[in-house]
């Protein structure tokens, strides 16, 4: 055991400051306005959900006064639904389950996808055969009735919502992850890798995943709020979990109503349409701050 | 001198490729050996084989589609072409290492470059983080990179295209392996730097005795750093001699026009040099070789028996081979 020379010394000023990445894209991302604009809706919507109890210390399902009171009416800024329940409570509990099952179906489709994709990229031949085959099965299925198959045959719970919708869209990421693999195992620092000893667990874990991130994180942004309007179209059939309340399901109880209380509808739609937007805006953000021909400019 | 025991041995080496137009026979009858502390040149033409030989040599050849056929690569007497993968992934980095043709991709963007050096050795010699960084300093003051301290926590994108060559050469030798093999090591580096990476590594072959593998299509380069060089066309071995042999008496009308490429600076040429030549046309498909001679097509010298059979390799001299018809009976070989 040889002493450490105590932590590397720094030898004399640094002419060039090279930042951080991290410094750098954060940089590169505060510089796209709308994806800062997207990031604070989001980042409201998160606080919102994570703080509901606190924030509105009442029952979401709890009647509190007429049915469809308008908005404005009394305290209730955002009236009353078909049962006289308040609008306001329904959305704020509501953004837990939409980000909750947006955010966990999100996540399934991107372990599935990430690792069908690399496995298939990474080994080529029959593997990639029988997986692209596997993949090329499930996206000629239609998504949205695949969905509602896998929720009905089993109980229609947070859970078994966000394993269905993760299992319908996991394709698209499988075929980029599948992309950047092939196209990166070719690179030298690949046989390089191979040249010193790595086993292939390292070599796609290690040496070729997080040269392969910059899309794959991009796509689950993206991913995220594709996943959220699932759980809305869901929920809107009803084929949702009765017991907690989310956007899609408000929508679904009040559809007969439209045109007599149209902010039934709306309100809960605006939610859904603000809350895929700004997930929208932040996949391009990272998408712009993690392509280094958009620097320096 | 030259009675040490060959540290790696290659003997009738085949290597074929399944490709659309057919098998393609990459290698045929690849025979070499390297003494510790020596350094051997592979000459030739792109698609010669040269790369395919050193990564068989590793067994990275791309197992579909490519088949090693037949031979033995026995390192101190172990033939690798035998051994299991778990044994070649120990082989690889601590006994036999590789430097590959672009510093700027054979290095991975994503980590740092003391991170890279270090992995080698925490790979091979279970050391921790600390002592294999640790190491990774050292092999950077080894192959001359200055302020080394600060230098092994950048990345590679901070450095110039000569100091990856030289991180490269650092990984390469970080576990002291008996063989480097260098594959156009200096190809896409401005000649100054070219020059600075040669003298590295002879320094660091006479501090370590390590054996080199030099591949390259430069003969200037074989020139200055081989003590033997194998001159390849088309997947065979054409000539083999020391240095100085092939360069003032080559043999073999290919190794002749490869040296007539490489212009000369001197005042008055010697007047059989004549004037600067090329090899007219290019390396065949390796579909189709036919039964001749592979050179023929391109050969000046070329005969009816060049055409229908292919030369063995006849010894021209001690320690001198040429595999050419101008050398050698029909009958004798």
């Amino acid at each position: 055991m040889t002493d450490r020379p105590a932590t590397a010394p720094e030898s004399g000023p640094e002419t060039v400051r090279i930042e951080r990445p991290v410094v750098e894209f954060l940089r590169m991302y505060v510089r796209n306005w709308a994806a800062v604009a997207g990031f604070i809706v989001f980042a409201a919507i998160v606080f919102a959900a994570l703080f509901a109890p606190v924030i509105l210390a009442v029952d979401p399902f709890e009647m509190v006064r007429m049915h469809f009171t308008p908005p404005g009416h009394d305290s209730y800024v955002l009236g009353t639904d078909n049962l006289g329940r308040d609008m306001l409570t329904a959305i704020v509990y509501g953004a837990r389950a939409t980000l909750v099952v947006g955010g966990s179906a999100a996540g399934l489709t991107i372990v599935i996808g990430l690792t069908i994709g690399s496995l298939a990229g990474y080994y080529r031949g029959w593997v990639d055969e029988v997986l692209m085959r596997i993949t090329e099965f499930f996206q000629v299925l239609p998504p949205l009735l695949l969905a509602m198959v896998l929720v009905a045959l089993f109980e229609p719970t947070l859970p078994t919502v966000a394993i269905a919708i993760g299992v319908v869209t996991w394709t698209g990421v499988a075929r980029l992850a599948r992309a950047e693999f092939m196209r990166i195992r070719e690179l030298e620092f690949v046989k390089a890798a191979r040249s010193i000893g790595s086993r292939d667990r390292r070599i796609i874990w290690r040496v070729i995943l997080p040269n392969a991130l910059p899309p794959l994180i991009v796509n689950a942004a993206l991913t995220c709020g594709i996943a959220i309007l699932f759980e809305a179209a869901l929920s809107f059939l009803g084929l949702s979990d009765p017991n907690v309340m989310s956007w899609g399901k408000i929508i679904g109880d009040n559809r007969d109503y439209l045109l007599d209380a149209p902010w039934t509808v709306t309100i809960p739609g605006v939610a859904i349409f603000l809350t895929v937007l700004a997930v929208s805006l932040i996949g391009d953000g990272l998408n712009d701050a993690f392509n280094p021909r958009l620097r320096e400019r | 001198m030259e009675a040490a025991a060959p540290l790696l041995e290659v003997e009738g080496l085949e290597v074929e490729f399944r490709t659309r137009q057919g098998v393609a026979r990459v290698l045929d009858g690849i025979e070499l050996s390297l003494e510790p502390g020596r350094t051997l040149g592979i000459v030739g033409e792109s698609g010669c084989g040269k790369s395919i030989t050193a990564l068989s040599i590793m067994r990275l050849v791309p197992v579909p589609p490519g088949r090693i056929g037949a031979g033995a690569v026995r390192l101190k007497g172990e033939d690798l072409l035998q051994a299991s993968e778990k044994r070649m992934r120990e082989v690889r980095g601590k006994d036999i290492s590789m430097i590959f043709q672009e510093p700027m991709t054979s290095l991975n963007p994503v980590y740092s470059i003391g991170d890279q050096i270090a992995e080698t050795v925490r790979l091979h010699e279970g050391l921790s983080r600390r002592d294999s960084l640790d190491r990774a300093i050292e092999m950077l003051k080894a192959v001359h990179i200055p302020a080394a301290e600060r230098r092994v926590r950048e990345f590679p994108h901070q450095m110039s295209g000569g100091m990856r060559q030289r991180v490269m050469i650092a990984m390469a030798l970080a576990c002291q392996p008996s063989v480097l093999i260098a594959d156009e090591p200096t190809t896409a580096l401005d000649v100054t730097v070219q020059a600075q990476v040669f003298d590295l590594l002879k320094e660091l072959q006479e501090k370590t005795g390590t054996a080199i593998i030099l591949i390259s299509h430069d003969m200037g380069a074989i020139a200055e750093m081989a003590d033997r060089v194998m001159v390849m066309y088309a997947g065979r071995i054409v000539e083999e001699a020391a240095t100085d042999e092939i360069l003032e008496s080559p043999r073999h009308p290919y190794t002749r026009g490869l040296i007539a490429c490489v212009p000369h600076m001197e005042e008055e040429p010697p007047p059989e040099r004549g004037a600067l030549t090329e090899i007219p046309g290019v390396v065949p498909a390796l579909t189709d070789l036919g039964s001749g001679c592979s050179f023929a097509p391109r050969c000046d010298h070329a005969t009816d028996l060049c055409r229908s059979r292919a030369p063995q390799p006849f010894a021209v001299d001690a320690d001198h081979r040429a595999a050419c018809w101008l050398y050698g009976e029909a009958g004798t070989a």
